[in-house]
């Protein structure tokens, strides 16, 4: 699982991540995908996310009103948000402590019928 | 029960039906993959995303990815959503550049309000219209999933699905669910006259996005014989809503007016008067 889809999933899945196998692959840098997609990332919740993996690739903690024209900082959020992966780990929902497993990279979000 | 079992979605949940074997297929059946990709061809030009612009797209059901293939190959990132584990494993070891997250869309579409530019589905939505478990009501299943949906796109963009309805009453309540949930749009039948070559898209549009597209191959359709059905309205005011036509309106008098006549009672007969607004006299 990508940090972009991380970002965007509801919050009362997103959680806090646990990851105990992280992947990075070589993504093709698109800036005008990573421009267009900042504005609906919570700026806060990468940054943790990133941190708590270990690729905060020097991510600032506040969001630099001007990064559209800069094309080393696109750089460093096209890598957080697309090259690095979680395969093994977990999500946990921080109101109820619900977890949902992630394996092989891909975040198991099967409900129980009475969670629904 | 025997004429229904040619009917995948009647032979068991999909999460059991699509089992390794069957996920097999889709890596080695070329017809079936042919297929699959003509299908994600169709739905991403129904989609008219602007041009030469990378989109981030859903793709509902995913499977093996091989819609998603096609959505890569056209410069787009994707998340695939899907309920079987055996056809999610086939993505993965094809290494499809999407996203996947296995989750059952009759839960709801687990993403934040505006996050996709668009989102396509092939032969999954069918699915849903059958009650796998106790619990499950398909038009309770199909609102959440559309609702959800609704919000998870992006205004101006469109949502579409490739299906196989099973007749019409199933397409009447998919498109009803999905215009309660606040979509607009309808169906668009690709070669309606042709047995073989038939397909189903239902092209959904949240907020404004143009006209809806024509079926391929229906230019020669005799007259009577529609090749795409119409749907507009907004977002909360349905005629139908529920089944119950606004007080007061000239449907809700008419309806009435009908019940009483069954009842038996006496009830003046319809003119084109009934249910007009009288002018104010002083
Ligand atoms: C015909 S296959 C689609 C194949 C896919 N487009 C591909 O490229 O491999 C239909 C898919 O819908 C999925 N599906 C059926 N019901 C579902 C549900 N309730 N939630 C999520 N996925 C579902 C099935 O698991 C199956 O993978």
């Amino acid at each position: 699982m990508k940090l972009l889809t991380h970002n965007m999933l509801t919050s009362h899945v997103k959680g806090v991540t646990k990851a105990t196998e992280v992947k990075v692959t070589d993504v093709d840098f698109n800036s005008e995908f990573v421009s267009r997609m900042i504005p609906k990332i919570e700026w806060s919740v990468l940054v943790e996310a990133a941190d708590t993996l270990g690729h905060l690739n020097d991510l600032p903690r506040d969001l630099p009103p001007d990064y559209e024209s800069s094309e080393d900082f696109l750089r460093k959020v096209h890598h957080v948000l697309l090259e690095v992966e979680v395969l093994e780990g977990n999500l946990k929902c921080p109101e109820s402590g619900r977890e949902f497993p992630i394996t092989k990279g891909v975040p198991n979000m099967l409900l129980n019928e009475d969670e629904v | 029960m025997s004429f229904s079992c040619r009917r995948p979605e009647h032979k068991a949940p999909p999460e059991v039906y699509y089992n390794e074997e069957e996920a097999r297929k889709y890596t080695q059946n070329s017809r079936m993959i042919e297929i699959q990709s003509q299908m994600s061809e169709r739905a991403v030009e129904l989609l008219s995303l602007p041009e030469n612009q990378s989109c981030f797209l859903l793709d509902i059901g995913c499977g093996s990815g091989l819609s998603g293939d096609y959505l890569s190959e056209e410069g787009h990132y994707w998340v695939g959503l899907d309920i079987s584990t055996a056809m999610l494993d086939v993505a993965l070891e094809r290494e499809v550049e999407g996203d996947l997250v296995l989750a059952d869309m009759g839960h709801g579409v687990p993403f934040r309000a505006g996050t996709f530019d668009g989102c396509i589905s092939i032969s999954a939505l069918q699915w849903l219209c059958n009650a796998d478990k106790k619990s499950h009501s398909p038009p309770k299943r199909l609102y959440r999933f559309f609702s959800t949906l609704y919000s998870s796109l992006a205004r101006g963009s469109r949502a579409v699905f490739q299906i196989y309805p099973e007749n019409s009453d199933q397409l009447e309540l998919i498109t009803s669910q999905a215009m309660k949930a606040g979509f607009t749009g309808g169906m668009v039948v690709d070669y309606p006259n042709s047995a073989k070559a038939k397909k189903f898209f239902l092209c959904l549009f949240v907020g404004v996005s143009g006209a809806l597209p024509k079926g391929l191959g229906s230019e020669s359709v005799e007259k009577g014989v529609a090749h795409q059905a119409m749907f507009t309205g907004e977002r909360t005011r349905f005629k139908n809503l529920k089944g119950k036509s606004l007080k007061k309106s000239k449907d809700w008098i008419l309806e009435k007016k009908e019940r009483r006549r069954r009842q038996g009672r006496e009830v003046r007969a319809d003119t084109k008067y009934t249910g007009r607004q009288r002018k104010a006299r002083f």
